[in-house]
């Protein structure tokens, strides 16, 4: 045993789980038999996986983006009615789209650090402002259409010689996710984790701190772009598609072991934990548990997962307490 | 000499919310006597007056269960936790009051104690998994909020229970223009500001939103003290659920979550001047915000806006409200 795979800290227990969970949905479902299954699963999850790395980037400088999932759902509408069924209008909507999710990035971000505001707070409000403002655009209910060039990206797949038909989503899924995982290993990544371990430190040390949480935000605002169109075309147009995303992404990243708070965790661990939520409630569908206790699991475990977190980091909590979170130990 | 004494003088006000000066909770109600000319001035020049006694009325209504849920939110936020399973915890709680009550007179005072003994147990698992297990209150208490949800979902599908005719007074009485469920709010928080300004407890509350370590360095039993507040928070939005199930004569599923009070009650505790990461702001800031969220819908009802302008609205109000307070406090950082 000298040779250990090359984790972040908290990494491993969501591996395990994951592997768990899905090797238990091979035995569960018989269409998780064979790579189709899992590829089905993986687009699935997709959306939230991109939505995980983006609040990933915003926890671990020591944030929250509550704004992600109502900017998810103005996305979605503001695609639908500009769209209109036109395939003609597809690239210069997505690149709308993505431009949008970097412009909320941006408020977020410069309220945030320009106006001192907690990000809890500005993002609530964000996310109040955009409800409203897509619905009174839009007069209260989506109207247009996606053009089936949009919904591609979503729904659609090329053929691979191996593995069969992979999505397109998932491509775009290992794009991001392997941008992600670099852009953590470098420098400005490093110093975005240090940003949420203690600031202060950074700034003494030359580091631009402002300009790293707003990176951290746009990149938020980006992927959730992003997470939308692909969302947009696997699920369709709908007021609802975005609700409660918020609460869900950030679930994942704490069950991928990143502390709330910010300064520990890794990306990837952000990514499989949204993968493990979403593995988690395919098994229990497949097992036949209601909906409706679906959410009911879902709390348990966070609860259960966080717990297990705090366990390991008690004694380097009390040595190095955390200041300007409301953790509470 | 005297500029310096000055300086200081000024921080020390700035530091400590009771002096005179602009402290946030001054400013929540010069900023509510303004909105109340404002929006007298603009419903008067739309043909209509602001503040009649139905407008009062509505102000104080729609400020009456949000401010109760808010009332519990500050003494969480206080105590530098934060509680996110309120909303679901109301719809709960006036599901076990109707249901227990089913319709019949002789159960009121059980149904009101189960419900808010139900509260009561919620608020202490929120506290035991913050304390015991070591949970980051957002990841536990939503965590705890879908718990419930779970519950909810799976067993309710529309309104259940019925409470008396004799219990919807609660609902719908009111002395002149004043509810007497408002009055009732207004006591309870007057409650909770006695409690938190005046009793060691209180104080204790204050020591831990400031720093936990210190406070626990300094004898205070911090655990416990995160566990009461959770409690008391919960209990409070019990009372919003007893109340919510007088007015609408059942218990509803969904009635505080449809109205967001999870956010809405930060929202306003955030409004009245408190700091999120905890140790700062108190009960009458918040009475402030919650009526300035209440006036505000009002006056947009009056003017007959458009119901989504209003969120819009709220939302800018929020950010611009929390960014005023920062200036004032630069050299703390957080989040």
């Amino acid at each position: 045993m000298t040779w250990r795979p090359r984790l972040a800290d908290g990494t491993a227990p969501v591996l395990v789980v994951l592997v768990v969970l899905l090797v238990a949905l091979a035995f569960a479902g018989p269409a998780y038999a064979e790579p189709a299954g899992y590829l089905a699963l993986l687009k699935r999850a997709a959306p939230l996986m991109i939505l995980a790395i983006g609040q990933y980037f915003v926890v671990v400088s020591g944030g929250y983006d509550l704004s992600v999932g109502s900017l998810v759902t103005a996305e979605v509408v503001i695609a639908a009615r500009l769209v209109d069924g036109d395939d003609a209008n597809t690239s210069w909507v997505i690149a709308l789209l993505l431009g949008f999710g970097v412009l909320v990035g941006l408020v977020n971000g410069l309220i945030t650090t320009k106006l001192l505001v907690p990000s809890f707070i500005v993002t609530l409000g964000v996310l109040l402002v955009l409800d409203g403002a897509v619905f009174l655009w839009t007069g209260g209910a989506p109207r247009g259409a996606l053009s089936p060039s949009f919904r591609t990206f979503g729904r659609g797949g090329i053929d691979v010689p191996v593995l069969g038909q992979v999505p397109w989503s998932v491509l775009i899924l290992l794009v991001v996710l392997v941008a992600a995982a670099l852009f953590m290993r470098g420098g400005t990544g490093r110093t975005l984790l240090a940003v949420g371990d203690n600031d202060t430190a950074v700034r003494l040390a030359g580091g631009r701190v402002d300009r790293l949480r707003l990176i951290a935000f746009v990149l938020s605002g980006l992927l959730a772009a992003l997470a939308a169109i692909l969302l947009a075309g696997f699920a369709g147009v709908s007021a609802q598609v975005g609700n409660g995303l918020e609460f869900r992404a950030i679930t994942a990243v704490v069950l991928g072991g990143v502390l709330l708070g910010g300064g520990r965790g890794s990306v990837v661990a952000a990514a499989a934990g949204a993968l493990s939520l979403e593995a988690l409630f395919s098994l229990l569908n497949l097992l036949g548990v209601s909906g409706a206790l679906e959410s009911a699991v879902q709390g348990l475990i966070i609860i259960a997962a966080v717990a297990y977190a705090a366990r390991g980091t008690g004694l380097r909590r009390v040595l190095q307490p955390r200041e300007p979170e409301p953790v509470t130990s | 000499m005297s500029v310096v004494r000055e300086r200081t003088l000024r921080n020390a006000s700035a530091t400590r919310p009771r002096k005179f000066a602009l402290t946030p909770t001054v400013t929540v109600y010069v900023a509510l006597a303004v909105l109340l000319v404002v929006g007298s001035v603009l419903v008067a020049l739309d043909g209509g007056v602001l503040l009649d006694q139905g407008g009062i009325l509505n102000i104080l209504t729609r400020s009456t269960v949000l401010g109760l849920v808010a009332v519990g939110q500050t003494i969480v936020i206080i105590t530098g936790s934060l509680d996110l399973s309120v909303a679901y915890l109301v719809g709960l709680s006036s599901l076990v009051a109707a249901e227990t009550m089913a319709g019949s007179g002789t159960m009121i005072v059980p149904g009101v104690l189960l419900a808010l003994a139900v509260a009561a147990v919620v608020g202490l698992v929120n506290g035991l998994v913050i304390t015991v297990l070591r949970a980051n209150a957002f990841i536990a208490t939503l965590g705890v909020a879908l718990v419930l949800r779970g519950y909810l979902e799976h067993n309710y599908t529309g309104p259940a229970g019925s409470v008396p005719r004799s219990f919807q007074h609660l609902g719908y009485d009111r002395i002149g223009p004043i509810p007497v469920a408002a009055l009732l709010m207004l006591l309870i928080a007057a409650g909770a500001w006695w409690y938190l300004r005046r009793t060691r407890g209180g104080y204790h509350m204050y020591a831990v939103g400031g720093d936990v370590d210190v406070a626990r360095l300094s004898g205070v039993r911090t655990g416990r003290t995160i566990v009461t507040a959770h409690v008391l928070c919960s209990v409070a939005a019990g009372l919003a659920g007893v109340f919510l199930a007088a007015r609408l004569g059942s218990g509803a599923p969904y009635v505080g979550t449809d109205a967001g009070y999870d956010l809405e009650s930060i929202a306003a505790v955030v409004l009245g001047g408190a700091a999120l990461a905890g140790g700062r702001g108190g009960v009458v800031g918040t009475v402030g915000g919650v009526l300035i969220l209440a006036t505000l819908d009002t006056v947009f009802d009056d003017l007959a806006v458009d119901p989504f302008f209003k969120d819009v609205v709220r939302g800018i109000v929020l950010i611009v409200a929390v960014a005023l307070y920062a200036r004032r406090q630069l050299s703390r950082r957080s989040t």
